[in-house]
């Protein structure tokens, strides 16, 4: 007889599953934590990404079940005269907004990493363009920018420095590009002040002053301490702004619409034209999806060449 | 080295002065112009620089003769309950990565990263494309659903570094006191990060008031437009600007980001440098 006595060394030997202990364990409760979250970006962002892959392939009229097409979508982009517009306009608005933005950043950093009164007010009042809507400020530049009541155009003849009417600042092609690129300064000059400025008030004043010591002039200063220190912070806000400024959307909408004569046209706004203007997703995620390629090459080049030299 | 009266003209002033000016002078033009009534806005005649004879005309008719208030009422109802989403959504991410190894952490981290890299106009085509299939067109569910999508990764990535300074004892503290992790988080961690979600709320929120293809594209109804659009689309007519009531709902639209931000600048420009700067 020696049933009765084993049950109750098997429960002692084997303690029952407990759902919550199994729930503390670390990578059980973090997988839970982060299993809807990551599902919800998996369904919104990372479907649609595929899918627009998948739509990129199609001949896809809006409201119909469309037709593989292979490649024939990128064919026709390579064979489109506006769509190697548009990659050249796409590249100088980044590039020029980018540099304008780096250097009158870096400028401004430095301005306002001095002591003053009202620092932080005026550091408030300049971070404003950055924070406010951009389509409700970018429609306060169409019309500092109007063709006939331009506000630019009335100082300037007021001043005598031009003769009525003024140029079309938002008609002729050049000067069209040219206030696209004024105004995402406009808008993006601040993020790169305050985050710049952020890292300049990071760097010890003790280094300053041993360069000081050994001579270094304010130049010299600037070049071999504030500059090597700040490649970082350099890169990631570089990073995210030519990202973004390639990618641009609201502002040329607002202003240009892409034109005049698609002279301001860029991937965003063709792709928009295209797919939602035009009807034609497929196409429309094809031009859209060509963004993918030169960014991550300006990306890649960026990292090769700003990369923090090792010591 | 000290710099005389001079040098701090030329080298703080100056440039601080011109750098306002060019930041400020188009709000000042917004306000200018929405308080002009039509006959000097349109005349080359009077010196445009100020107002002459203020009115409120634009205003009224920005209220009574289109949809303002409701715009504005969506854009606060999507960009509150977008920045809750992703608050929690961001806070869930956030917390394991901060706080526990765990295999798979770093795919985790990536998805994140990638996620936070890709702008909005490489995914409208298909995202249009499968909010009309859900039956979603025309709904404040359609951006509400897709405006998280930009915020997570940025919440997430801010409250990781809120998260990481808490002090690790305090949390052992409470595990040894017979507290499970979820207590933990709840009783002990959130209390002490709520700056971080200050931060990351007001962030969130600012972007969500911003955004406008998605909302281009989703919204096409009167009803459910956003500020944005609704005075892109609708005080657009054809090719008539209406130029006072644009700057007045320009100007309004601004007001309440404005104001938040105006309450919490720490808070903003916390937010806005601890990615590059900590990261």
């Amino acid at each position: 007889m020696t049933a009765p006595s084993l049950a109750p060394a098997l429960t002692h030997r084997r303690p029952a599953f407990s759902l919550g202990r199994w729930l503390e364990q670390g990578s059980v409760f973090s997988w839970l934590m982060v299993a809807p979250p990551i599902l919800f970006l998996a369904a919104l962002v990372g479907y649609p990404f595929f899918y627009g892959i998948w739509l990129s392939l199609m001949n896809r009229p809006v409201a119909s079940e469309g037709t593989f097409v292979g490649l024939a979508n990128y064919i026709a982009d390579w064979h489109d005269p506006i769509f190697w517009q548009v990659v050249l306009n796409t590249f100088v608005y980044t590039a020029v907004a980018t540099v304008l933005k780096m250097v009158g950043g870096l400028g401004l950093a430095l301005v306002m990493n001095q002591d003053f009164r009202f620092k932080n007010l005026a550091r408030a009042l300049l971070l404003l363009p950055f924070i406010v809507p951009t389509v409700l400020s970018t429609i306060a530049w169409q019309w500092i920018l109007d063709p006939a009541f331009s506000i630019i155009t009335w100082t300037l003849v007021a001043t005598g420095l031009i003769h009525p009417p003024g140029p079309s600042w938002l008609g002729n092609p050049h000067l069209a590009m040219a206030s696209l690129i004024v105004v995402n300064v406009w808008r993006g000059l601040p993020f790169y002040a305050i985050t710049l400025l952020a890292g300049l008030q990071t760097i010890s004043p003790e280094l300053y002053e041993a360069a000081t010591i050994d001579g270094a002039g304010t130049f010299t200063r600037f070049r071999f301490v504030t500059l090597p220190l700040m490649k970082p912070i350099i890169f990631i806000v570089t990073m995210f702004s030519v990202i973004f400024t390639f990618a641009d959307f609201q502002l040329i909408y607002v202003l240009t619409h892409g034109g005049p004569a698609n002279a301001t046209q860029v991937f965003a706004t063709y792709a928009f034209d295209v797919a939602m203007g035009g009807g034609q997703l497929g196409q429309g995620a094809a031009i859209a999806l060509s963004m993918v390629p030169p960014l991550a090459l300006i990306i890649l080049a960026m990292a090769i060449y700003m990369r923090p030299e090792k010591t | 080295m000290t710099v005389g009266p001079k040098g701090r003209l030329l080298r703080l002033w100056l440039p601080l002065g011109v750098s306002l000016l060019f930041t400020l002078f188009p709000f000042y033009w917004m306000a200018v112009t929405s308080l002009k009534p039509n006959q000097e806005l349109y005349s080359r005649k009077v010196m445009p620089l100020i107002v002459h004879h203020p009115t409120l005309k634009h205003y009224i008719d920005l209220f009574t003769e289109t949809n303002f208030l409701e715009w504005t009422w969506n854009t606060f109802i999507v960009a509150v309950a977008s920045t809750a989403i992703s608050l929690v959504f961001g806070a869930m991410l956030a917390y394991p990565l901060a706080r526990i190894r765990f295999a798979g952490a770093a795919l985790v981290s990536f998805a994140i990263a990638a996620t936070y890299l890709v702008p909005q106009p490489l995914l409208f085509v298909p995202l249009a494309d499968i909010i009309n299939k859900l039956g979603l067109g025309d709904t404040l569910t359609s951006v509400i659903l897709t405006y998280p999508t930009l915020l997570i990764p940025f919440c997430a990535w801010l409250l990781m570094g809120y998260f990481r300074t808490v002090p690790s004892e305090l949390e052992d503290a409470a595990r040894i006191d017979g507290a499970s992790r979820v207590q933990t988080l709840v009783r002990i961690v959130l209390p002490l990060c709520g700056p971080g979600f200050i931060s990351a709320g007001i962030f969130a929120f600012t972007l969500a008031q911003n955004e406008f293809l998605y909302a281009l594209i989703f919204l096409t109804k009167t009803e459910v437009r956003t500020v944005p659009v609704g005075a892109i689309s609708e005080l657009v007519r054809g090719d008539v600007f209406y130029w006072g009531q644009l700057m007045a709902a320009a100007l309004l639209g601004s007001v309440p980001v404005a104001i938040i931000y105006s309450f919490f600048v720490e808070h903003y420009v916390a937010g806005l440098t601890a990615g590059s700067v900590k990261g």
